[in-house]
């Protein structure tokens, strides 16, 4: 595999920052209430992370070693500054829905460990590409669980994309049923940290069957023999 | 004293777990039939989807975890969660939201932590909790007793409210609900609530419609509760004669809700509900003696079971009394649930043979454990 592709499968699948590092947990858990609140913070923490990934990038052969976290953290501060002015010029509502948590992408642990790990150690193409890709595994579990979560709420999809993406997205709302009485489990907190819990099971166990699949080809059945007179 | 001749084991009665569960059922249709008695037959058309919906959902997972399944339906656990919610959710609650109740328990509050045995809450509330958060208009919906209703309803109309929402005559539940006078009838203890907290004192409350029962035993009471209360007090000694639960757990509650209600009601008894009325409405009965003593989910030694029982009365009282919602069985079961292991470590029963466990000799049997 080459670097690039270790990177699209860490970031997506194996080291996927949402379902497996479980960093940033407090925006997933908080906004994924709709798949456009989903999709606008998943959108916001990718551009911080691609931006404060080449600036680490770079800079990382003048910061001194000793006092490189405080300089990630102003990088990140920055960049989280120019998303969020961003978004209040031009999706205001949604900056309104996102609220406390656009700014509060600052203490994100997939962004700061990002950098850490991979950017202040990388080249800046590579580290591009790894902040783009870990911010996409990241948006992707955002979405997954935002459009769970409206569905078995609202029972609709895409509802109020027009806030992130102008007028002609109105059109996206997808009624999947009719109801007078929304499962409110789903959309407050609760629903939350059961869909992600349920998005991780789903996700050990589909690791399991390829391992399996994958292993089970390649080696044959070892036999052991379990001693059972011993302390294990 | 009579002494065995045989060897040890002395146990004379053996119980499976499925007689186990049979029985409490058994000993809940006094309650069951006098519930029917006031409210109608909602009740048992709940009881019956919940039954249907929380055995097949045990079955399929069962099927899917590669379990023996038709051991795991026999043992008749299912059922009983599916009765006590049944019990709990109101009357003609349409009749998709009792499936879902009975979906979540079995599915999610119990199999996914393991199935029977293995799970940390009680998966009959949990169940009741996540209805109530969800649909809190159809779950505070609950049906007048039946001779304050002005609509008269059989069972058929029961039949119709739960799968479409009216009577045969076109009636909704919530003009079952409607008085005479076009205000909606609530359960006793949210009258009381909303009354209180407008300012009316308890002996102005006792004398509204919801209440008079005159000369009668149970006058004061909102009528009908008190009977239901009474008749799962009775299945509830039933349970203890026959040795199916300790007197720990109801004992520790009913304490835990009467003492402090008892408190208030001494320093000022014109502004909190009566204990006698904490007691015996709602659902404190069929909590104290069906739901909190649950094997699996409460606490394992006889000290550590009356600390469980005196912390869900307690918070029951604290709720009803202080909180947003009129009763609080479920509520409280589930936050004593999580005290559990808390309460199992502190309340470990000394080993035979040996002085009251030191921090030290702790450590050390932790270590002969592993």
């Amino acid at each position: 595999m080459t670097e690039y592709q270790q990177l699209t499968w860490q970031g997506l699948w194996k080291n996927n920052a949402a379902l497996v590092q479980l960093l940033g947990l407090c925006p997933l858990l908080a906004v994924t209430s709709s798949v456009v609140n989903a999709l606008g913070l998943g959108i916001a923490t990718t551009l911080v992370l691609i931006g404060s990934n080449c600036t680490v990038s770079l800079v990382r052969n003048l910061v001194p070693n000793e006092i490189r976290i405080p300089v990630f953290v102003l990088v990140i501060a920055t960049f989280v500054t120019i998303v969020e002015l961003l978004m209040n010029a031009y999706t205001f509502s949604l900056y309104q829905a996102l609220g406390i948590f656009i700014p509060l992408i600052v203490t994100n642990c997939a962004i700061i460990g990002r950098a850490e790990a991979y950017a202040s150690k990388n080249p800046l193409k590579q580290s591009a590409y790894d902040g783009f890709i870990m911010g996409m595994g990241f948006l992707l579990v955002l979405v997954l669980l935002g459009s769970m979560r409206e569905l078995l709420g609202n029972g609709t999809l895409f509802d109020g994309m027009h806030l992130l993406l102008g007028d002609w997205a109105k059109a996206m709302k997808l009624v999947i049923f009719e109801t007078d009485s929304p499962f409110l489990l789903a959309i407050l907190p609760p629903g939350a940290f059961l869909g992600m819990g349920l998005l991780i099971a789903l996700k050990n166990v589909l690791n399991q069957r390829v391992e399996n699949a994958v292993m089970g080809a390649q080696q044959e059945k070892i036999v052991s023999r379990a001693r059972v007179t011993s302390e294990s | 004293m009579k002494l065995s001749l045989s060897s040890s084991p002395h146990l004379t009665q053996k119980r499976t777990t499925s007689e186990i569960m049979r029985l409490v059922m058994l000993f809940a249709v006094p309650g069951i039939a006098v519930q029917t008695w006031f409210f109608g037959y909602g009740v048992l058309i709940n009881i019956a989807i919940a039954g249907i919906v929380a055995v097949i959902t045990e079955a399929v997972i069962l099927e899917l975890r590669k379990k023996n399944f038709e051991l795991a339906i026999k043992d008749s656990s299912a059922l009983l969660t599916a009765l006590l919610l049944g019990i709990s959710i109101p009357p003609f609650a349409p009749w998709w939201m009792t499936v879902i109740g009975a979906f979540f328990a079995i599915a999610i509050a119990k199999q996914l932590y393991g199935g029977l045995g293995f799970n940390l809450f009680n998966p009959a509330m949990t169940a009741y909790v996540v209805l109530l958060i969800s649909f809190p208009v159809q779950m505070t919906a609950w049906a007048p007793v039946m001779e304050l209703s002005q609509i008269n309803h059989n069972l058929t109309d029961a039949l119709s409210l739960t799968f479409t929402g009216y009577t045969t005559e076109g009636y909704s539940v919530v003009q079952l609900r409607t008085n005479i006078d076009g205000f909606t009838m609530a359960t006793p203890l949210d009258e009381m609530k909303n009354l209180l907290n407008k300012g009316f004192t308890l002996s102005e409350i006792t004398f509204t419609n919801l209440f008079i029962e005159s000369g009668n035993l149970a006058a004061g009471f909102g009528k009908g509760w008190f009977w239901v209360n009474i008749a799962f007090l009775v299945g509830g000694f039933l349970l203890l004669q026959f040795n199916l639960i300790n007197w720990h757990l109801p004992v520790g509650m009913l304490a835990g809700l009467g003492l402090p209600a008892l408190l208030w009601y001494l320093v000022s008894p014109d502004t909190q509900i009566s204990p006698l009325l904490h007691l015996f409405s709602g659902g404190t009965m069929l909590g104290a003696f069906f739901i909190i003593t649950d094997p699996v989910t409460a606490a394992t030694s006889n000290k550590g079971r009356l600390i469980f029982g005196f912390g869900v009365g307690l918070l029951v009282f604290i709720i009803r009394s202080f909180g947003g919602y009129p009763d609080a069985i479920a509520f409280s079961v589930l936050l004593m649930n999580m005290c559990v292991p808390v309460i199992d470590y502190y309340t470990r029963p000394r080993t035979y043979g040996y002085t009251q466990a030191k921090p030290v000799k702790a450590k050390k049997k932790q270590g002969g454990d592993k």
